[in-house]
């Protein structure tokens, strides 16, 4: 069903973090260029349809006082309605810059005041939603971020406060606006997923517990929380009840990423386990429960996978990075 | 990230630093009693009470160099010397058999289980000094007090640190390809077949359940792997089966200590920020190592026993050999705290290293303070 193409060859291994690698395709000239975290620094890589390197680029974290060489949590591209932005999350902060990384047009400096001593700091978990950017923190905290159509006059405009442990994923509804049932899904360490709902102010809808794993990846489309566990199993919850409709043992170790392909609702998951799998989601039209369906699998041989990415929005090819491994593997429908 | 994975990293590094020097002890024919000699100043140094205290602080972790500086130390801490080149070969072996531990844990929980091995094994070693079994079993005590309680995903941000930390670490170690445990290019072999990590389930079901939480359908797909149920948990207390294996001694008479030292992986030019530093020595490194360094008791004027040189390798040409073709990327570049001009360092380090008490050993020199100096001169 799917084959593998030429892989793209990076200066640097990923790092082995949750959701390490982001995806963005150019539509003219016709080049998709990838984001992935090493460690120490970001690397930005574009390449051609054939997996031909164009052209690449790394950014570091903003240091500031303190850590001399903080570490990077995720980098994510956050495609707005007027523009799209890069940003990265940090151990210091938030760091916004255009999207192929030439410029930083915001930073924002994580708040260390209320840190018990044993508590590592962090920025982590990144998703736009309208004219928002939501950053995670380890506070549990998420950040909302108010962004103008250009410019960099970006405001910290709302903080959303329900989680208690470090945020893991941050998950946007891609097809926004009026009859949306909700618009956004936080994940943190404990398993914990909180649904949220636009207004004046971001109301939460739903609080789905966790149950002793935590959520490093998840996902919303149509109303349905897809989420991924440190146990390896990935569920699917109805976003405006909570109730969980299905309950998959996926992987053998934790699902390290989850991505959507929202025109032909395929879910990607890639874990530890070195296995990538596609999975499709419907509803039953009786019912109206929603309803999941194995489509394939993949072994990434020897490899801990801790990015998977769709390239397109049918879902017909996707992207994977693992631990240790100097290329980002591409994949394509036959 | 985690500033909780320093006391892990040291603890089961030192572990499998005491299995390659037991084994290239008797390898080398070390009459006995010396041997016991070195393994015991080892682990009692390593088991300081007050370097533990240090290093169990929250903090991040330090660099690479940092942390082979202790190593360096460590290995010093008696009358055995080793060359330059047997102690670049010992900390490659000692960090690829961790990485390879961290890397094949099921449950990022379960590298307690890999210390708790080490642990014991460390216990087995001094089971006749009832004074430094003392001191090992309260660190093990500490260990589950301080570990016992993380959450899984605290474990999973403790995994995620240690990976970051042994990034970019490809080195071959013959007994790991010959396991077949390490492929030709340095990666090591992930296996999809065996039990799954206790808490997991096998994979390969679907469940469907209505609006009312019931179960409506059960549907079986191909996974690709060949898993089973695990079998049991392993024991995190401080006695008891641990049941995982990594972390126990690999090493015997019989199975030699080899590596391929390989620099021939294109990414091993990177960690680019660390390397280019003119000076390599950020403040709070100096004054962390400088405390560490404090905390540790060097054992040099021990009466009559003459001290020995161990070697890694099998002769002297071929140590000389490793010696002269290490790949530059590789070098370690360990740090000569005596070579940073900064006087007020120094004078901060005087001060710190005469501050913690001195032990009834028989001291040739004046103070404490200029004793750890002028040995570490010698580094």
């Amino acid at each position: 069903m799917y084959r593998r193409e030429q892989p793209v060859p990076t200066q640097a291994c990923p790092a082995a973090l949750y959701n390490n690698l982001c995806v963005l395709s150019l539509p003219a000239p016709r080049l998709t260029q990838f984001a992935l975290v090493h460690g120490l620094n970001v690397q930005l890589l574009s390449a051609t349809s054939d997996g031909l390197p164009v052209s690449q680029r790394q950014l570091h974290a903003k240091e500031g006082a303190g850590l001399s060489f903080p570490l990077i949590t995720q980098a994510y591209w956050c495609v707005l309605p007027f523009r799209v932005l890069l940003v990265l999350t940090s151990q210091r902060g938030i760091q916004m810059y255009e999207s192929d990384g030439s410029v930083m047009v915001y930073w924002h400096a994580l708040d260390s005041g209320d840190a018990p001593p044993a508590q590592a700091l962090f920025a982590r978990g990144i998703a736009a939603s309208g004219h928002y950017i939501f950053v995670g923190t380890w506070s549990g905290r998420v950040l909302v971020f108010d962004v103008p159509a250009k410019g960099p006059n970006i405001v910290l405009s709302e903080e959303l406060d329900e989680h208690r442990v470090p945020i893991t994923d941050i998950a946007a509804e891609p097809a926004q606006g009026q009859d949306c049932v909700a618009d956004v899904v936080t994940a943190d360490d404990s398993g914990l997923l909180c649904v949220w709902k636009s207004g004046p102010e971001f109301k939460l809808l739903t609080r789905i517990s966790g149950f002793g794993s935590p959520c490093p990846s998840v996902r919303l489309w149509q109303g349905t929380v897809a989420a991924g566990y440190g146990d390896g199993q990935i569920r699917v919850f109805e976003a405006s009840s909570g109730a969980l409709h299905v309950q998959i043992n996926a992987h053998a170790r934790g699902v390290s990423a989850l991505d959507l392909a929202p025109e032909a609702g395929k879910l990607l998951s890639g874990a530890e386990d070195s296995f990538v799998h596609i999975w499709k989601l419907s509803r039953n039209p009786d019912s109206g429960c929603i309803e999941v369906e194995h489509c394939h699998a993949e072994c990434v041989t020897d490899t801990q996978v801790c990015g998977a990415r769709f390239c397109d929005p049918r879902g017909s090819s996707f992207a994977v990075t693992g631990y240790d491994l100097p290329e980002i593997l591409r994949y394509s429908c036959v | 990230m985690s500033v909780r994975s320093l006391p892990l990293l040291f603890l089961n590094l030192g572990g499998e630093m005491l299995y390659i020097l037991d084994q290239r002890l008797r390898a080398q024919n070390i009459p006995a009693d010396k041997a016991r000699k070195v393994m015991n100043d080892i682990i009692a140094t390593m088991f300081n009470k007050k370097f533990l205290e240090e290093l169990f602080k929250p903090q991040e972790l330090y660099s690479k160099k940092a942390l082979r500086t202790i190593y360096d130390r460590l290995a010093h801490a008696s009358i055995m010397r080793l060359n330059q080149a047997s102690m670049d070969k010992l900390y490659d072996l000692m960090t690829m058999a961790f990485k390879y531990q961290v890397l094949l844990c099921p449950r990022p929980k379960d590298v307690l289980l890999v210390t708790f091995n080490h642990l014991d094994a460390i216990k087995d070693f001094i089971r006749d000094s009832p004074t430094i079994m003392n001191q090992v079993d309260e660190t093990f005590r500490q260990v589950i007090e301080v570990y016992g309680c993380l959450s899984a995903g605290e474990f999973h941000l403790i995994r995620q640190t240690l990976l970051i930390f042994f990034q970019d670490m490809h080195i071959r170690v013959s007994i790991f390809l010959k396991d077949k445990v390490q492929n030709s290019n340095g990666r090591f072999v992930l296996p999809i077949s065996g039990p799954v990590p206790w808490g997991t389930e096998v994979p390969g079901l679907i469940r469907l359940f209505n609006n009312k939480g019931e179960e409506v359908k059960k549907v079986e797909f191909k996974h690709g792997g060949h898993y089973v149920r695990a079998q049991s948990e392993g024991s995190f207390d401080l006695y008891g089966d641990r049941v995982l294996k990594l972390g126990t001694n690999m090493y015997s008479i019989s199975r030699p200590v080899e590596t391929h030292v390989s620099g021939a992986s294109k990414n091993s030019a990177l960690n680019t920020k660390e390397r280019t530093a003119p000076n390599p020595l950020a403040k709070e490194e100096l004054n962390f190592l400088a405390r560490l360094m404090g905390g540790m008791e060097i054992n040099k004027t021990s009466g009559p026993e003459p001290g020995f040189r161990l070697n890694l390798f099998t002769t002297d040409e071929e140590e000389e050999h490793a010696a002269l073709t290490r790949p530059e990327e590789l070098s370690y570049q360990v740090i000569n705290i005596q070579a940073a001009q900064d006087q007020q360092r120094n004078e901060e380090l005087t001060r710190i290293m005469g501050e913690f008490e001195v032990h009834d050993q028989p001291q040739q020199s004046t103070s404490k303070g200029d004793d750890l100096l002028a040995m570490m001169d010698e580094l």
